[in-house]
């Protein structure tokens, strides 16, 4: 739910990162947060278990530069990938106003991620939201593994819509930026 | 005129932040912040917060978000206030109309009997500001639909800034 603020003179728009557990949700945000400037970034926050696994949700707010006097700022945000944590799920994605599903490459994931894009769809629902009224880009992670499957297999899959898509491996941050860059650019143009 | 989910007006801003002025005064409390349930910050009055706002809001927000979902597990409509007590400072939030949190910050200088009481008058007169503000938003959206168009110049600048922040 895009905010502006006419007083204050800012526009707030939220961006979640959906997809299964360990697929390289928190990766890539994390990316993000070690690339950029210190004063175009606000802190990161992470609620996440012992051993690294999100809890609740990582938070990042991003401070794009004043344009006609109005500061643009995304925050993004990541949902626990783990099946049980959907009720944290549902509460993230309140608001969204674009959403960038993380898939993991490997073959022995493709249940988890066709398991990830029907819980998208439910919890969006539950929203009143549908899939094709919000900016959503896919991204095609963990490309650098041996057991990746192709591409076109994985639109076909997970892809028949036809949604914008980047390969990436956010481990090492290929693909991080072009992947946010087009979600935010599609948030953008649905705020025109 | 860019068109958003929701925005708010220079005349409404200053009216939330005469209420919240006010309620600092009368409970002795060090800060207030209003929050919309999606996390982000409408507007902060008092003491300049020494921690990063738009961490603590998002939290706020996940926070009164959860404790939602825990009331109606338990058949609960929600939990309308919540109260964190801490050994110096303690914060107390509670739900303004549409979607907007209240969070008051405050020291052993108040009680939290006085904070309370305070808020529950806040609450219905910035509830009434909120409303009145979605309803001139609803107003401005139709008229948005009608003339259509936005500033392009604006969508450019911020596509540019987009560009070089996420440029690799």
């Amino acid at each position: 739910m895009s905010l502006i603020n006419y007083s204050s003179r800012e526009i707030n728009c939220k961006i979640v990162y959906y997809g299964p557990g360990l697929g390289g949700k928190t990766t890539n945000i994390q990316y993000v947060y070690d690339k950029l400037n210190p004063d175009t970034k606000g802190k990161l926050v992470t609620l996440a278990t012992e051993m690294d696994r999100t809890l609740f949700f990582d938070f990042l707010p991003l401070e794009l530069g004043t344009v006609k006097g109005f500061k643009t700022r995304f925050h993004l945000y990541t949902v626990p990938g783990q099946v049980y944590y959907n009720a944290s799920r549902k509460l993230i994605l309140r608001g969204v106003d674009g959403i960038v599903f993380v898939a993991d490459s490997d073959e022995c994931r493709i249940d988890a991620n066709v398991e990830a894009l029907y819980n998208l769809h439910e919890n969006l629902e539950e929203h009143n939201l549908k899939l094709d009224e919000i900016p959503f880009v896919m991204q095609w992670n963990k490309r650098d593994v041996p057991s990746a499957l192709p591409t076109d297999e994985l639109e076909t899959e997970l892809n028949p819509e036809g949604f914008k898509s980047f390969e990436a491996v956010a481990i090492s941050g290929d693909g991080v930026f072009d992947t946010l860059k087009c979600v935010s650019k599609e948030v953008l143009h649905k705020l025109n | 005129m860019v068109k958003a989910d929701w925005s708010i007006y220079e005349e409404d801003y200053w009216a939330m932040n005469s209420v919240m002025s006010d309620l600092l005064k009368s409970s002795n409390s060090r800060s207030s912040l209003l929050i919309d349930r999606t996390g982000q910050l409408i507007t902060n009055v008092g003491t300049p917060p020494d921690f990063d706002v738009q961490a603590f809001a998002s939290l706020c927000a996940a926070d009164f978000e959860a404790n939602n979902q825990l009331a109606q597990l338990i058949g609960e409509k929600d939990f309308s206030t919540l109260y964190h007590q801490g050994v110096e400072d303690s914060m107390y939030l509670a739900r303004i109309a549409r979607d907007v949190i209240l969070v008051v910050l405050f020291d052993k200088s108040t009680t939290l009997g006085l904070v309370r009481l305070r808020v529950k008058r806040a609450v219905d007169e910035l509830s009434a500001i909120v409303e009145r503000l979605f309803e001139k938003l609803e107003y401005r959206n139709e008229e948005y639909d009608e003339n259509g168009g936005m500033d392009a110049e604006l969508a450019e600048g911020i596509e540019s800034e987009i560009d070089k922040l996420f440029a690799d």
